[in-house]
Formats: structure tokens, C-alpha cells, sequence
């Protein structure tokens, strides 16, 4: 059925599932979100005990989203995988270093034993929390606002320059870095926001999330303090982010000859060229901040469903708008050409063809991971349960 | 090609494998005992006897803690093919993504989601569908070891692919062939039963150390007895497998066998070298380097071909060629590499100028060199710098071998004094049983260096050798991410260590209460 396709329909499919695995791995980065306020919500161990177990029944989930993600993009977008992972080594890099220590403190942090002591442990769950959500953002960001690299395949060939044969090279000294302070066209702003927008969406799902999965009234209460102000900076950030979105000049490229070039307000543009997208993206919004209301003044604790589905309407907006409509979704501020679309990074047709019949296992993986998350979390955490159960974080 | 930056090469290589020997501290034990662990509670449901509920609660708790750094040091492998690899990335990511993504979505999820319910849904969920739970977590953590040593057979014997001038990458034509190549079946039997085999010595070890200190004698012999004769099977299979993977690289990795038995000049009848100690030299490769040996004559030729009679093909035989044999020199090969990537250069140029006959002349030229085309970028280099590291690998072939033939030995007798019920007895056997843990990490390690420093320089086997895979960066910026990562791997491994070892020594009375 796949192979009767286009490639370029297999390229659009495959935009596709790295957009819904980028959206869902936004959304659980409520789990990181949640590690930065450990200590700010949890004023007893017995709470803080609580809060650790809730997150720590999803970790493993995030971190799987993000190791698939990256799998995928590998299978299906490989020259982005090259060129970005090899070019912005250091943002890559210290993402990596916060999910490696991230890994082991949940289930070390309260071990006898344990060589770094249970508040280092609790420092990296914060560190993760802090590096992961606004470096993904930042990340994701250059989508839109572009990096600094050149491509030349040329170069595998080339005996005699005296040049290394590698095909992507960094332009920058900083590998990435330069993301947060490159002033031309005040990438840094946009790309800052859009970060900063993240860690503050990932802290506010964490508190939609604790009020759904914990029982206990002090730290509802706490919770829905943390909620409010999260929201209000969050907001901040994200229409900042939005509207310098909606205004820039975006990275197009021509349909016939597939060159790239600069178009004013091309986000914009895509964003009403795709109206379908435009309503994702208003849905997206609205039900973020639906569920804040009810969570607030409607004392629901279902918000993190609507949040939740919210956010990843919002964020495979977002993805859509960078990769679909003729759009280069990993541009070079370096040089034009050298940006990637998806059909001048994707795989062959061949393998596009074989990874999409893969693809059909997602509706049972996810099927499987819904029903043991119900299973497990029919009954909120309380307090009586983290204090019998022995194998606990 | 006079400024290829080796120091960039041989950081990132240094950095590769330091990542992965990490990696594989842990992964084995995982692969094993998380079938261990699913045996035993299938008895407790069997029988329904309490005790062995206990038991399958203490082992998962000592899995807990190894599953959690095997996680933590895997995530970084994967990114660093982007990361330290990029050219790689590009030249294959059509063909070797793909494991990487299909092992993410069918083992990493069903695994990380199903492990939630192994440590906290003792009492949320029925006893079966946890202990279906338990097997799912077995069985996901091995389909994660089949698809990434699919794709790391791959690159020991790139199949089912075809390169594509236009795009400058090889693009997979065929995916049935790349995933029952010889090589992936061998690769994946031999390395989840070396898992097995680790798993099983570390239950026993552990299990004996309570032996003992007379502490939990039943746990420990029901253990040793579950895990003895899980281990005595592996261990057999294991050696079995071995043989396969000898065949297979005496098949199609000729140097990395040489290098495994320090083999300089070929021969019919080949012996077998069962110990020996190499001298210092290696570059020089007119002369044989053993000090002391114990050769078995005919062995490696049998060992290798299953004839006595085969020729087996050394260091000297394939780097400058053998015209009895059939072997091309090295030299030579270089000039057909050369050949290759010089006309696939022209072919872009033709093709740019729009001069289509010059283009398909080129093409052909480039397609019928494409055999060799990775030794076209050492052009101008001493053959003998594509040897693999010798003695590195010759003692870690040996080491393991050894170990592997021990283990056998080792399980036979454990098994033995248990099922006798003389074990408690035997003190110097418990106390064997216990040594023998470190043993087993060992030869893992030296199974992975054989494997891989064997084949060195090569990335893929003959098309992309190290120095034209790795990532362009300043090579400060690896040497950092290398201590970095020498700094928190070791912190955290010494952590897992000393928790562990409290865990055991707390015993199982203390963790498993409820
Ligand atoms: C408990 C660990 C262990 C033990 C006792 C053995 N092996 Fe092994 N071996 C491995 C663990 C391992 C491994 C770590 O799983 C490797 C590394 C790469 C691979 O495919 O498996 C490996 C690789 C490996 C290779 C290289 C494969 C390649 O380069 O593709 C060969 C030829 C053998 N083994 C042969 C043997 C033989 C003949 C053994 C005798 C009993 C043996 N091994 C015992
Ligand atoms: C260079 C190659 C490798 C890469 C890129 C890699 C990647 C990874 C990643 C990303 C994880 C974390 C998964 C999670 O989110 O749960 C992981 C864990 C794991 N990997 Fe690897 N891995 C490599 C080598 C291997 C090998 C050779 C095997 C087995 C033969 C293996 C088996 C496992 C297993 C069983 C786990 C589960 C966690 C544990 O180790 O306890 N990996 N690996
Ligand atoms: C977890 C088990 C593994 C261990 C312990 C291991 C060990 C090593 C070692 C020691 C090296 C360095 C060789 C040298 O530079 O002299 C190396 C290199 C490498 N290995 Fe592995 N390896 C493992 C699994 C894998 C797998 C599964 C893959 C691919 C799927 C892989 C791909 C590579 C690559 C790309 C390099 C770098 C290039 C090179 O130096 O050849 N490794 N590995």
C-alpha cells in the first residue's frame, strides 16, 4: 500500500510522524517540568516523596519519546540528523548529559548507598528539567529562525583539497551555542522564547498533571498557586514567540527550481495557506488555556487533559508550519542553499516505504501505553501509599 | 588528503568506545536477568508458593537498579552516530536508521511501559497480567539487542543495498537481506546468550556469597538451580554461536580473523594458536611476532572453513596480496578505491555540464570499483595503517575464548553440588562462584573489542573507513565531551556499584517485605 505512494507523499507522511512525535514529546516534557519544582512544592520529604513517585511512573516515558524521536528522524530525515547532531554538538550535547543523569536519579535518588547523596540526585532532576525543556524549545526554534552550516556533498569525493571529506560543516566555533546569542535578525529573542515558553508550559502541565494524579490537599493547594503564575509567564513568553513568528521572514523555497529564499511573514502565510493547520493551531491554544481555566476557577482536575491534548495540537502546528508549504525546516542563515527541506534530507523511497509499514505499530503501542497507564493510575498517589510500598523512589 | 585530522579521528573513536564499553557494563545483565526474573515468577504463579514470589522480588530489585544506568548510557549511543559520526550518518542513515528507529518503536516503549508495572503493580494489576508483564519486559529488552546488532552486523557486512550517485549515499534495496544476513543471526544468538551466561554467573555469585554467610540458603540454591541450568544451555549455545561468528568473520572480515589469532603468514592447515604471548612489533608484518605459542595444528583452518585443508589467509597474505590464493593487495585496493571516487567525482561534473555519455562512462567506471571504494582515501598512505590493532585483538579473542570454555565447566559443577545438595559445603567452590562475576564482565568486554577493534579502520567493512565518517569539529570540543562523559559515566557507575552492593548485603528480608 506504501509503495504506490510518492516520495514526496512518503516525505509528507514522514513529516508527519516526527511532528506527532515531537508534539507528544513536548506534552510529557511535563515530567521535566515538574522536576523543577520538587523542592518549591514539596515542603516534607513524605511530599516530595509523592511528587518523585508521581513523576517517576512516567519518566521512562518521555525518555523513550525522545530516543524514538530521535530514531525516527535518523530513519526518515537523515541528512537533518547529520548536519544538526554534528553541527550543534554542544546543544545536542548538554541535552544529552541532562537525560544521562536524569535517568539514574529516580531510581537512586533515595538508595542507600548512593555515593552522591540524595540532594545531588535531586539537583540533576532539576538540572534535566531546566536544560531539557529550554534547549528542546531553543532547538526547535532554529527551525524557524535558521543555523549556520553549509552542506556539500561534493566534498565525499574531493581527494585533494585537503579538506576532511565530510559532507555538513558548522560555520560557527560555538556548535549550536550561538543559537542564544546570535543578534542578526534577533534570532536570539525568538529562539530564547520559544525555550523559555517551553520550560514554563512544562512546569504548568506538571501542576494540571499533580492535581490529577495525587491526592492530597496541601499540595493541590500548592499547586494551584504554582499554576497561575506558571500560566501568566508562560503566556508571556509564547506570544512573544508567536507574534515575532508571524512576522519574520521565513525560509521558502520555490516549488519548480527548489531553491530556498526569503519570504516576509511566511509563517504567517503558511499558517492561512493551510487552514486546516490554522485551526489545529487555534484549537491547540484554546484548549491549553481551557484547561488552565478549569483547573482554576472550576477547581476541575481534569485540566491536564485538555491541556495536554492542547499542547500537542499546538506543537504539531507548529512543526507542520516549519516543514509543510514549501518551507525549509532546517534553514542556513550560512548559506540559503545549503537548507534542508524534507525532500532534499529525506531517506529513499525504499526505505520511507519499509519505515511506514513500521509505522502501523504506533496505534498499538500507544493503545498498550494508554491501558497500563490507566491500570496504573485508576488511584491517585497518596500519601499512605508511598509510605507502605516498598519499592518506591 | 595530507590534512586528514587523526586526532579528531582517534578522539571520537576513544570517545565511541568508551560510551559503548560503558553501555555494555549493563545491557547484558539486563538482556539476562530480565528472562531469569520472568522464569522465576512464572514459578511462583505456577506453584504459588510465596517464597518464590520473594525471590522474584529481590532479583527485580538488583534489575531495577542496573536497568536504570543501562538507560542512561544507551540514550547517548544513539545520538552519537549524529553527533561524532555525521558523515556516516549520511552515507548509510538510509539503511542503518531504520533498526535504529524500528527498535525504538517496537522495544523502548514496550519495555519502559511494562517495566512500570513489574516494579509498581503488584498490587494493581492481576497476578497473570503481571507476570505477562514481566515476560513482556524480557522480551522487549532482547528485540532492542536484535534490531541495533542488525545494524551493527550491517556495517560488519553491508548487504541489500545499492549506492546512489545522485543523493552520494548507499539507500537500502532490500530489507529481508539485511536483517538474516549470516552475520545479524549469528551476531544477535551470539550476543543475547552472552547476556544469558553473565546473568546467570551473576545470580549464582550472588547467590553463593549468601550460601556463605549462611543466609538465605533456600533463595540461594532455588536461585543457583534456576540460574544454573538457564546458564549451563546459554553457555553451551554460547560456544556454539561463537563458532558461527568465527565462520562468519573468516567469511567476510578475513583481517579481523588474522588479527584475532595473530595469524602473519597463511597457510593450508592452519593451526590454532590456544595460548601465546605476541612481542611488541607489528607494523612489520614479513615476520610472525609469537614469543611463546601452543599451536593446534589444522585447527583454525578446520576452526574457520570446516576443511583442514582450507587456506587461511594472514596479516602479510592480505596486505600485499597472495596471486596463489586469488588476494589482492592492499596497494591495489587502494587504487580501486581511488578509481571509484575519482569517477564518481567526474560523474558529477559530467553530469553537471550536461555531457550524458562522459556521465555514464564515469558511472560505470565508478560501479564496477565500488568494491573497494572506502580504501581510495588512504591514496598516497602506507597500506600496513588499515592493519587492525594486533595484539589488542588476539587477547581479547583469547580471553573470551577461554572464559567461555571455563563458564561451561563452571556451570556443570554448580549445578552439580546443588542438585547433590552438598553445595553448602563446598567453600571454595562458593567462593569461585563469586570471582567468577567479575570474570563474566570481562569477557564481555573482550567479546565487543573483538569485534569491533578487529575491524578497524573500517566503519562499513571496505566502503568508509574512520576517517571519513566522523563529525567536522574542533577536536578540543571531543577531547571535553569525552572527559565529560569518562567523569559522569564513572561517577554514576561507582554509585550503581556501591548500592548494589548495599542492596545485597541488606538481603532480601529487608527489600522484599510486602
Ligand atoms: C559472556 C561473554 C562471552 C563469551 C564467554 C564468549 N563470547 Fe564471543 N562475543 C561476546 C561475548 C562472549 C559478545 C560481547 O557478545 C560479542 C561481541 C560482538 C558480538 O557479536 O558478540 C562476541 C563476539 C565474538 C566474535 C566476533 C564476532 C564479530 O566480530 O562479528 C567471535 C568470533 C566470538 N565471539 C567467538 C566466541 C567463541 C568461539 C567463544 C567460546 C566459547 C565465545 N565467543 C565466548
Ligand atoms: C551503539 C549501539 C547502541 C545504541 C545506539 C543503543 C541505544 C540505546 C538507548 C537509546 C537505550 C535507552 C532506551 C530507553 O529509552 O529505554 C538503550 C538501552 C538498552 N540497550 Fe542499547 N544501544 C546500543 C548498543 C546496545 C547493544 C549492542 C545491545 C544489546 C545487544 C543493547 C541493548 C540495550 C538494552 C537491553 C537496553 C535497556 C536498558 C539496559 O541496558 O538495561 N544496546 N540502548
Ligand atoms: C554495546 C556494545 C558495544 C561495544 C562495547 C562496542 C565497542 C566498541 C569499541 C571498543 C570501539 C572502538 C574501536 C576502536 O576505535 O579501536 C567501537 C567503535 C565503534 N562501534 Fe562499537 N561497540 C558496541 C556496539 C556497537 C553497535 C551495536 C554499533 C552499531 C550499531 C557500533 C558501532 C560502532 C561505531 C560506529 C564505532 C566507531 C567507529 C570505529 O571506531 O570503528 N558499536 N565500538
Amino acid at each position: 500500500m506504501f509503495e504506490n505512494l510518492s516520495l514526496l507523499a512518503l516525505q509528507e507522511y514522514w513529516w508527519l510522524i516526527i511532528s506527532v512525535l515531537g508534539a507528544a514529546l513536548v506534552f510529557l516534557l511535563f515530567v521535566q517540568g515538574g522536576q523543577t519544582m520538587i523542592y518549591k512544592l514539596g515542603k516534607t520529604e513524605i511530599e516530595r516523596k509523592m511528587i518523585v513517585n508521581s513523576l517517576g511512573r512516567k519518566w521512562e516515558l518521555t525518555f523513550s519519546t525522545l530516543v524514538v524521536f530521535g530514531g525516527a528522524f535518523f530513519a526518515s530525515f537523515p541528512l537533518f540528523y547529520s548536519t544538526s547532531f554534528g553541527g550543534a554538538y554542544w546543544v545536542w550535547m548538554a541535552i544529552l548529559f541532562a537525560f544521562i543523569i536524569q535517568a539514574v536519579s529516580y531510581e537512586y535518588r533515595t538508595k542507600a548507598n548512593n555515593f552522591l547523596g540524595t540532594k545531588t540526585y535531586e539537583t540533576f532532576l532539576f538540572i534535566n528539567g531546566l536544560l531539557a525543556t529550554v534547549l528542546l524549545g531553543a532547538a526547535v526554534a532554529t527551525f524557524f529562525t535558521g543555523s549556520q552550516f553549509s552542506v556539500d556533498f561534493n566534498r565525499l569525493t574531493d581527494l585533494t583539497s585537503g579538506e576532511m571529506p565530510i559532507i555538513s560543516s558548522w560555520e560557527t566555533p560555538f556548535y549550536g551555542l550561538e543559537a542564544i546569542w546570535t543578534t542578526s535578525n534577533l534570532a536570539f529573542l525568538t529562539n530564547l522564547s520559544l525555550g523559555l515558553a517551553v520550560f514554563f508550559l512544562a512546569r504548568l502541565l506538571a501542576n494540571l498533571y499533580f492535581i490529577n494524579n495525587i491526592d492530597d490537599d496541601t499540595l493541590y493547594e500548592r499547586n494551584l498557586k504554582c499554576l497561575k503564575n506558571n500560566s501568566i509567564v508562560f503566556l508571556v513568553f509564547f506570544l512573544f514567540f508567536v507574534i515575532r513568528l508571524m512576522f519574520i521572514d521565513g525560509f521558502a523555497v520555490n516549488e519548480t527550481s527548489k531553491e530556498v529564499f526569503m519570504q516576509p511573514n511566511k509563517y504567517f502565510h503558511n499558517l492561512i495557506e493551510m487552514p486546516i493547520v490554522l485551526i489545529l493551531f487555534l484549537v491547540g491554544v484554546v484548549l491549553v488555556l481551557f484547561g488552565i481555566y478549569k483547573a482554576l476557577f472550576k477547581a476541575s482536575k481534569k485540566g491536564i487533559w485538555f491541556s495536554g491534548s492542547g499542547t500537542f495540537l499546538t506543537v504539531l502546528a507548529l512543526f507542520f508550519i516549519a516543514g509543510y508549504n514549501n518551507t525549509s525546516f532546517y534553514p542556513s542563515t550560512f548559506d540559503l542553499q545549503s537548507s534542508l527541506t524534507i525532500e532534499n534530507s529525506s531517506s529513499s523511497h525504499y526505505t520511507l516505504t519499509a519505515m511506514s509499514y513500521v509505522s502501523l505499530m504506533v496505534p498499538f503501542v500507544i493503545a498498550y501505553i494508554w491501558y497500563v497507564w490507566k491500570a496504573m493510575d485508576n488511584e491517585p498517589i497518596t500519601k499512605q501509599e508511598v509510605e507502605e510500598d516498598n519499592h518506591m523512589y | 588528503m595530507e590534512h586528514i585530522d587523526f586526532s579528531l579521528v582517534d578522539w571520537s573513536r576513544a570517545q565511541f568506545a568508551l560510551t559503548a564499553l560503558y553501555h555494555w557494563i549493563f545491557v547484558p545483565l539486563t538482556l539476562g536477568l530480565s528472562f531469569i526474573i520472568a522464569i522465576m515468577e512464572t514459578l511462583y504463579v505456577k506453584t504459588g508458593n510465596p517464597e518464590w514470589k520473594r525471590i522474584t522480588k529481590y532479583w527485580m530489585s538488583l534489575f531495577g537498579i542496573n536497568f536504570a544506568i543501562g538507560v542512561a548510557t544507551g540514550i547517548i549511543l544513539e545520538f552519537e552516530f549524529g553527533t561524532n559520526w555525521s558523515n556516516y550518518s549520511w552515507f548509510v542513515g538510509d539503511i542503518f536508521g531504520a533498526p535504529l528507529a524500528i527498535e525504538g518503536i517496537m522495544a523502548f516503549f514496550m519495555e519502559s511501559t511494562f517495566i512500570a508495572i513489574m516494579f509498581f503493580g503488584w498490587n494493581k494489576v492481576s497476578k497473570k497480567f503481571h507476570l505477562l508483564s514481566s515476560w513482556l519486559v524480557a522480551i522487549g529488552s532482547n528485540l532492542s539487542a536484535l534490531w541495533i546488532l542488525v545494524a551493527n552486523a550491517w556495517m560488519q557486512n553491508p548487504t541489500g543495498m545499492q549506492f546512489n550517485p545522485e543523493t552520494a549515499r548507499n539507500e537500502m534495496v532490500d530489507f529481508w537481506s539485511i536483517l538474516f544476513s549470516p552475520v545479524a543471526i549469528n551476531k544477535f544468538l551470539h550476543t543475547i546468550t552472552s547476556g544469558y551466561v553473565l546473568a546467570s554467573i551473576f545470580v549464582i555469585g550472588i547467590s553463593a556469597w549468601y550460601i556463605i554467610r549462611k543466609r538465605e540458603v533456600i533463595l540461594g540454591k532455588r536461585s543457583i538451580v534456576v540460574a544454573g541450568t538457564f546458564g549451563l544451555i546459554a553457555s553451551l549455545y554460547l560456544a556454539f554461536t561463537g563458532d558461527g561468528s568465527a565462520k562468519a568473520v573468516a567469511q567476510y572480515q578475513p583481517m579481523k580473523l588474522a588479527a584475532m589469532e595473530g595469524l602473519y603468514h597463511g597457510s593450508e592447515n592452519a593451526p590454532l594458536v590456544a595460548i601465546g604471548i605476541l612481542d611488541d612489533v607489528e607494523i612489520n608484518v614479513d615476520e610472525d611476532h609469537f614469543i611463546a605459542e601452543l599451536p593446534i595444528p589444522g585447527a583454525l583452518s578446520m576452526l574457520a572453513f570446516g576443511d583442514f585443508d582450507a587456506f587461511v589467509p594472514g596479516i602479510y597474505d592480505l596486505v600485499h596480496g597472495n596471486e596463489e590464493q586469488g588476494i589482492i593487495s592492499y596497494q591495489e585496493k587502494i587504487k580501486i578505491g581511488k578509481k571509484s571516487i575519482d569517477a564518481l567525482k567526474a560523474y558529477k561534473v559530467a553530469k553537471k555540464e550536461g555531457n550524458t555519455n562522459e556521465a555514464e562512462k564515469q558511472l560505470k567506471i565508478f560501479k564496477e570499483n565500488y568494491k573497494y571504494f572506502g580504501f581510495g582515501y588512504y591514496a598516497g598512505h602506507d597500506p600496513h595503517e588499515l592493519i587492525p590493532p594486533v595484539k589488542i585483538t588476539f587477547y581479547a579473542f583469547h580471553i573470551m575464548v577461554s572464559l567461555g570454555t571455563y563458564f561451561i565447566l563452571f556451570f556443570a559443577l554448580m549445578l552439580f553440588y546443588t542438585l547433590k545438595n552438598k553445595i553448602q559445603d563446598k567453600n571454595f567452590i562458593l567462593k569461585l562462584a563469586v570471582w567468577t562475576i567479575p570474570l563474566a564482565f570481562i569477557s564481555q568486554e573482550a567479546g565487543w573489542i573483538v569485534a569491533e577493534v578487529g575491524r578497524q579502520p573500517w566503519v562499513i567493512q571496505d566502503l568508509m573507513p574512520t576517517i571519513a565518517a566522523v563529525s567536522k569539529i574542533a577536536t578540543t570540543n571531543v577531547i571535553i565531551t569525552f572527559f565529560l562523559f569518562l567523569a559522569v559515566f564513572t561517577a554514576l557507575l561507582i554509585a550503581e556499584f556501591k548500592i548494589m552492593l548495599t542492596q545485597i548485603k541488606k538481603g532480601p528480608e529487608e527489600i522484599s517485605k510486602n
